[in-house]
């Protein structure tokens, strides 16, 4: 039995920000499936993992954590020497990443969500989609993405030329808006397009996805 | 000239976030106020030079520049670790506790408590209307749930992550300080190991040289 287990599900965006770092630093893991249907999220065994009630929780021997960002970051840390090096460099350097994590979770994340919710999975769902909150939102995210252009002029990545946590918390959501009609103001956008095609052809990616085919 | 500039406004809770790790740090800084009645944050050199997102509080150590008061706050955690209070301490396991409960302050709390202190603290003094009953008190349902599990947290141990004060912690103050002047009280008040935290991490020392700074303030 790994000592590293996920509680999730692969369709969540936050789960699957955590399984991509657990794939990138080649570690071993059991996805601990929560039945959301059931609400099992919401009562006990669950709440001892996680007491906001939310996916993903993790455990790591007898640490327990949730907050996918806090997971990635003590994944990235714990087991710097494995797999890809997500969090490099000086003290400095370091800060500049804890930067772009703080942009991708506060002024790009909660747009790039409300547009998932509403164009990739509310379809899923047999809900309707609400045109009024994808136009408010493609705008919004269209000045984020004018910013990451400016950004993405300077270096392959968003902090360097190398790939780092900052880049790879983004992944879950343009996943999906790929997907959509928000593509277009990725394609529009030449240094955004080429970081979203390079992000998103990683391998440890790759079997993100695979694991939503199951 | 101090190495150190905080580009911000004594008022702004985020400006303050940063303030207050400076002071436990016992670090020298620089506070470049920042004109925001006349949209100075908005204008090309601020934009340009220091934050494209157009927002205060900015960090210039050095020929480092930092945005983001959370990535700001850790930087400073980390790089001063030997000097004042010990912010991000402990091993990897020890420090991703601490790393939980600031993603909680971040997410879970903030949403709620920014909004509060927006309507009832900070939207009378900007002139910008009176607080919109609807929305306070959504938010004080959502606020009073999180309370809730913080209280569950804190009779295990005195601070959010462990028996030691950290940036998880700290994270919290400039949004409680505001709201503890507002009908929010009661919701801390009403829960008794919350109310000790919170009376403990407001009287801090660097906690009161940050209010300071804010009541000599002109703006």
């Amino acid at each position: 039995m790994a000592p590293i287990k996920v509680h999730g599900i692969p369709l969540s965006t936050a789960t699957q920000r955590v399984l991509a770092t657990l794939y990138e630093k080649e570690l071993e893991f059991e996805l601990v499936p929560v039945d959301m249907k059931a609400g099992e999220h919401k009562k006990e065994p669950f709440l001892s993992l996680n007491p906001f009630g939310q996916i993903p929780a993790f455990e790591d021997g007898d640490l327990k954590l949730f907050e996918s960002r806090a997971i990635t970051k003590y994944i990235a840390h714990q087991y710097a020497d494995k797999g890809t090096d997500l969090a490099c460099g000086d003290t400095k350097q370091k800060a500049i990443i804890g930067v772009a994590i703080e942009v991708e979770a506060h002024q790009y994340d909660p747009i790039a969500s409300k547009l998932s919710w509403e164009l990739a999975l509310k379809p899923v769902f047999g809900m309707v989609t609400d045109k009024a909150v994808v136009e408010e939102n493609e705008a919004k995210l269209a000045k984020v993405l004018d910013i990451y252009e400016s950004r993405l002029a300077h270096s392959k990545y968003l902090t360097c030329d190398c790939f780092t946590l900052a880049d790879l918390h983004h992944l879950p959501t343009v996943q999906y808006l790929l997907g959509t009609e928000a593509k277009k103001l990725f394609d529009s956008r030449p240094h955004v397009s080429a970081w979203a095609a390079d992000i998103t052809a990683r391998p440890a990616w790759c079997k993100v996805l695979a694991l939503q085919k199951h | 000239m101090a190495a150190i500039k905080v580009h911000g406004n004594p008022r702004s809770p985020a400006t303050q976030r940063v303030l207050a790790t400076l002071y436990e740090k016992e670090l020298e800084f620089e506070l470049v106020p920042v004109d925001m009645k006349t949209g100075e944050h908005k204008k090309p050199h601020f934009l340009n030079c220091l934050n494209p997102f157009g927002e205060i509080p900015t960090l210039e150590d050095g020929d480092l520049k930092l945005f983001e008061s959370r990535a700001i706050n850790k930087y400073i955690a980390d790089e001063y670790a030997g000097k004042g209070t010990r912010l991000a301490f402990g091993d990897n396991k020890k420090k991703a506790i601490i790393g939980v409960w600031m993603e909680v302050e971040a997410h879970q709390f903030e949403s709620a408590a920014s909004k509060l202190t927006w309507e009832l603290s900070l939207k009378p003094v900007f002139g910008k209307g009176t607080p919109d009953k609807a929305v306070v008190e959504k938010n004080e349902a959502k606020l009073a749930k999180v309370l809730d599990i913080y209280e569950s947290r804190l009779a295990q141990s005195k601070y959010l992550a462990g028996e030691s004060f950290s940036l998880a912690d700290l994270h919290h103050l400039p949004s409680i300080q505001y709201l503890l002047a507002t009908e929010v009280k009661k919701l801390f008040d009403s829960r008794l190991h919350v109310k000790a935290w919170v009376a403990d991490i407001t009287a801090r020392p660097a906690w009161c040289k940050v209010l300071c700074h804010a009541c000599r303030s002109k703006h």
